[in-house]
């Protein structure tokens, strides 16, 4: 069926906003990474990832205009695979 | 949808006709009917491969030492048993059958989403199963490093365990994409009136299922890669000498393995679930409670795995961690034998074969399921790990559990399927003696196990003896009430008397289709009651 | 009996399709999951390795790859929107360009591999084996995770290119562009993994 007629068309000039804001964090990736920050240098960079898959998510996606159902979904996978992550590396830390 | 103009004349989806005939009118289908038979064929065909497999083994231990096959053999034959029985019969059985079937007749729908999906998932079940079987039979040997691939030696042994990982990436790229088709399915195939909580408890646990089948299987289809880069490449992933860590492999492979058991499991749950109400003539108690607790054990299922691992150097932290999730996921399994029984209590009780593979399922699942606790504890768990107590346990839940839910299955089902009915009493009698074959086989393991017999060894100390002779005979007995089943139900099928629209007095939307159904299921908009079971 | 031949319906579910592409999209996550999974545990045993390793690898050319795949995600993104408002030629326009953009990226990873390769740095080479260990694992996944990536580029590709004959011939239009949604969708998967690949191997301090 085809009820293509309320879609939500994304537009150019949001794109074009969006992609300027990852490209930023992009920098801004690559300048915290020659701080030598340590450790937080890692924390900081998956942050600034997380923060930009958002934004692919959500605009280039269309996630933020899809329904409930889909944005339960990818939120959940995302928390399944960290919660996999994490669990492996309760063995590795404590080893 | 009728066309219009009067109705819809009745044709069987056996008899539709289409651009071809004979055989290639089956393997050119998109009939979600016709898939499920030619899933049927296939897995019923490599389960006796893996019964005569397994009855080798059996004859191998009636005595210690080499019986009838050196050890290198016997380990190729433990191998190929498990390969075969895991990934080409129990992940698919359920699902790929019974799935296949009913998932879209009982939410009345016509088809599952993507038909052309369907039969695609079909050829690459065929692509690796045929690829598995090929393993056995090139020059390099047939694969020895049990259906777990553990490495290092997996990534070290001379024999054929590329074509193997190979076709188990096939066969769970299969797997993948039949989840894929029922979760889209489950959302935009059912008829109007049927809302997610008017559905049966067999497309709940279909659902759950699919889940299961599309996040955990690409996990073992990297990891497979992987082994086989480290094969090709010396990637060093798992090799110490490199800097890896095998246990690293034992994560990732039960990351996977694990959630696979309740692929096996869920769908027999659902089976039992719909087959109780029907021979109680009861609705079932507890829907919503069974229907969540599909979805609580496909979920906490992933977080489990590590209690495969307890002896394998795992750290202290990671081990009570494991064991501690491993009783939380017990609680919703138990959820639903409380409710089976509930559902007969008061029951007007009608012992037909499907119901007395139902109540041996449930007996079988309980003794599967308590010593599951006892492996599902570290400190017990030292004591049995990679002994026959494992073997026992795993068969007692899959063969006794989700085998037995398949028997079930089949004997509920075909009359609608193939418009005709079987010997009832045969069909009990062959229950029978399987039940009474199924325990001298098994239970034996679990004594034998405690007191030190290992797995995977063709060889043991001679006071096992008694004991493996004793389960050794079990086997045979087992062996003779399968065949003595089969030969009924085929006979059934094939010549048996023609089966009415509803010879259980079931509820569900199948039984109010002829036998067998025609080609898009509901020649009329089907009418939904917004309970599933209801039975005056 | 009068017979009764089989015409399979043209059965048309969009938000199915499209639903579908999101789980498939989920496979994928959890596919290269793994191989994330596997890099945690062995960057928190040899931090120190794989730091030094990781100097191998040239930033600017992750950086100039980075802003490819992110400059193309937006251009397919506005190939949809411009079948959505009908402007048949901007959306073949787009579609070339994210194509353009995929190929710099995928020139750059040869480029990447072959100088590894010039060097003896390779999968199995005598150089890898005289490494240390943690250099030997960074390496490893270096390879297997930028060459599964670079793979799903080229099926990308292969899938973009089917999409933009497509529209060239009509065959996507404003009525019906499922086809190039879930197209786009999986380009920005792809840009996805390489949103977490670049820090994680280039940049690692």
């Amino acid at each position: 069926m085809s009820d293509n007629h309320d879609i939500h068309i994304t537009e150019y000039s949001v794109l074009v906003k969006i992609v300027t804001l990852l490209m930023f964090f992009t920098l801004m990736t690559i300048t915290v990474a020659n701080l030598e920050l340590g450790p937080l240098t890692l924390t900081i960079a998956l942050l600034i990832a997380g923060v930009k898959s958002y934004f692919v998510l959500s605009y280039f996606m269309h996630l933020k205009h899809e329904g409930p159902l889909l944005k339960i979904l990818v939120g959940s996978v995302f928390i399944l695979f960290i919660s996999i992550v994490l669990i492996t590396l309760i063995d590795y830390f404590y080893r | 949808m009728s066309n219009g103009v009067g109705k819809v004349e009745y044709v069987s989806y056996f008899d539709t006709k289409s651009k071809y005939t004979g055989i290639m009118s089956w393997l050119t289908t998109m009939d979600h009917k016709r898939i499920s038979l030619m899933y049927m064929y296939c897995i019923s065909a490599f389960f006796l491969v893996g019964v005569v497999l397994g009855l080798l083994m059996k004859v191998e231990h009636l005595a210690p030492g080499e019986t009838i096959m050196k050890a290198q053999t016997y380990n190729g034959v433990f191998t190929v048993h498990g390969i075969i029985m895991i990934f080409m019969v129990v992940i698919p059985g359920l699902s790929a059958v019974f799935g296949n079937f009913f998932l879209p007749i009982l939410i009345g729908g016509k088809d599952v989403s993507f038909p052309k999906l369907n039969l695609f998932s079909w050829y690459l079940y065929v692509t690796g199963s045929i690829l598995a079987v090929a393993s056995q039979f090139l020059k390099a040997g047939p694969p020895d490093t049990g259906w777990t691939f553990y490495a290092p030696y997996s990534a070290n042994t001379g024999t054929s365990v590329i074509i193997a990982t190979t076709a188990a990436f096939i066969l769970g790229f299969s797997s993948i994409l039949t989840g894929l088709n029922f979760i889209v399915t489950v959302h935009r195939m059912r008829a109007p009136g049927m809302k997610l909580f008017s559905m049966p408890l067999f497309p709940w646990s279909l659902y759950a299922t699919a889940w299961i089948q599309l996040l955990a299987t690409p996990v073992v289809g990297i990891t497979l890669v992987m082994l086989i880069a480290e094969r090709l490449f010396k990637i060093g992933f798992f090799d110490p000498a490199l800097g890896g860590d095998p246990i690293l492999f034992q994560h990732l492979f039960w990351i996977y393995s694990h959630p696979a058991v309740y692929v096996m499991i869920l769908p027999a749950m659902g089976v039992i679930s719909e087959i109780i109400p029907t021979f109680c003539q009861r609705k079932i108690y507890g829907y919503k409670a069974i229907a969540m607790s599909s979805l609580a054990i496909a979920g906490v299922g992933f977080l489990v795995w590590g209690h495969h691992m307890y002896t394998s150097g795992m750290s202290e932290n990671a081990r009570w961690f494991f064991s501690l999730l491993t009783f939380v996921v017990a609680v919703p399994s138990a959820i639903k034998v409380f409710n089976w029984i509930l559902t007969m209590y008061k029951g007007s009780i009608d012992i037909k074969p499907p119901f007395v593979y139902a109540v041996i399922f449930i007996f079988l699942f309980i003794i599967g399921g308590t010593t599951g606790l006892l492996l599902g504890s570290v400190a017990t768990n030292v004591q049995v790990h990679d002994t026959a107590f494992v073997v026992a346990h795993f068969h007692y839940i899959i063969f006794g559990g989700m085998g037995f839910a398949f028997f079930a299955a089949i004997h509920y089902w075909l009359p609608k399927m193939y418009g005709r009915m079987y010997n009832l009493k045969r069909a009990n009698w062959a229950a029978g003696i399987m039940f009474v074959g199924f325990n001298i086989l098994y239970f034996p393991q679990f004594i034998i196990g405690i007191q030190g017999m290992p797995r995977r060894y063709f060889d043991y100390p001679v006071e096992f003896q008694p004991a493996q002779i004793f389960s050794s005979i079990g086997g045979f007995i087992l062996a003779t009430g399968l065949i003595i089943m089969i030969a009924n139900l085929v006979k059934g099928a094939r010549k048996g008397e023609l089966a009415p629209n509803n010879p259980w007095g079931g509820s569900t939307l199948e039984w109010t289709l002829p036998s067998p159904p025609s080609l898009l299921n509901f020649d009329e908009e089907p009418v939904i009651n917004e309970n599933p079971y209801d039975y005056k | 009996m009068s017979e009764h031949v089989v015409h399979h319906e043209e059965h048309r579910d969009d938000a199915g399709a499209k639903l579908g592409m999101w789980l498939f999209i989920f496979t994928e996550l959890l596919l290269f999951g793994g191989l994330f999974l596997v890099y945690s545990v062995y960057r928190l045993q040899y931090h120190d390795n794989f730091h030094e390793a990781s100097l191998e690898l040239s930033v600017t050319i992750g950086a100039i790859n980075t802003i490819a795949l992110l400059f193309s995600s937006m251009t397919i993104a506005m190939a949809l929107s411009a079948v959505q408002k009908e402007n048949k030629k901007l959306a073949l326009i787009m579609i070339g360009i994210t194509l353009l953009m995929a190929a710099v990226f995928l020139f750059n990873k040869y480029i990447e591999w072959g100088a590894k390769f010039h060097h003896g740095l390779y999968p199995g080479s005598e150089l890898m084996t005289l490494l240390e260990r943690g250099h030997i694992l960074y390496f490893s996944l270096y390879f297997f995770m930028t060459g599964l990536h670079a793979l799903h580029i080229i099926i990308g590709m292969i899938l973009l290119t089917i999409c933009m004959v497509k529209v060239k011939t009509n065959k996507i239009n404003k009525e019906r562009f499922v086809l190039l949604e879930n197209g786009a969708l999986y380009w920005h998967l792809v840009d996805l993994i390489w949103i977490f690949l670049f820090p994680l191997l280039y940049l690692i301090s």
